[in-house]
């Protein structure tokens, strides 16, 4: 690449931005709205079911980003959840916070009384994110 | 790199030959999604992001290619 020197990474440059600018932001693939992803799904649902407001950049529309974006956090996989420019984790760890209360608190909201919202999303199809990754 | 399709016998072996002192249960039939709780004194007084990491570093490239989805607990002891 003749131009790297020039162009320094803009696409990892925006998605620091990103991160930065936004204080609860969720990596996925597809939207909360419509999630291509089961792992996806329950982590949107997690924070849905919180109520907590989080920006949501989709990663499927360009490789590129998922690559820029695990490079830069040092995390292979996708959901990847970031709190005021830190990586909380993944599906797995972000409901594992969800279920014991350590999400809400970390987002500064009140915990949902009664049964989890977020089970609903937990029988979200996998199989679709086979077709697309 | 090998294309063979994963297993959880192959995961299990890479966990515990990777982390020092880990003990790792692995779950998963289909070649491409597994779940594994680990545990290793490793883990001890880390944030689970760094206990995930650890993890996942046995692996390196080969998440989210080869072996698709990892769905991982770790615990310290």
């Amino acid at each position: 690449m003749s131009d790297e020197t020039q162009t320094q990474n803009p696409l990892r440059d925006a998605i620091d931005d990103a991160i930065r600018s936004n204080e609860v932001i969720l990596f996925m693939k597809g939207t909360p709205e419509q999630p291509m992803c089961g792992f996806s799904a329950r982590t949107a649902a997690a924070l849905q079911a919180l109520e907590a407001p989080f920006a949501a950049v989709d990663i499927l529309p360009d490789p590129r980003i998922r690559q820029e974006l695990s490079a830069l956090s040092n995390w292979p996989t996708i959901p990847q959840l970031f709190v005021r420019g830190e990586l909380v984790g993944g599906c797995d760890i972000v409901m594992e916070m969800y279920e014991s209360g350590e999400l809400a608190q970390l987002l500064g909201v009140e915990q949902p009384a009664g049964a989890p919202e977020a089970d609903a999303a937990q029988a979200a199809p996998l199989s679709i994110e086979n077709r697309l990754s | 790199m090998a294309t063979s399709m994963a297993t959880k016998e192959e995961l299990k072996e890479r966990i515990e030959a990777g982390i020092p002192g880990a003990s790792a249960e692995v779950r998963g039939d289909d070649g491409h999604h597994f779940e594994a709780v680990v545990t290793a004194p490793a883990f001890a007084g880390l944030s689970r992001i760094a206990q995930h990491r650890l993890v996942y570093d046995v692996f390196g490239g080969e998440l989210g290619g080869r072996i698709h989805a990892l769905a991982l607990q770790t615990k310290a002891e």
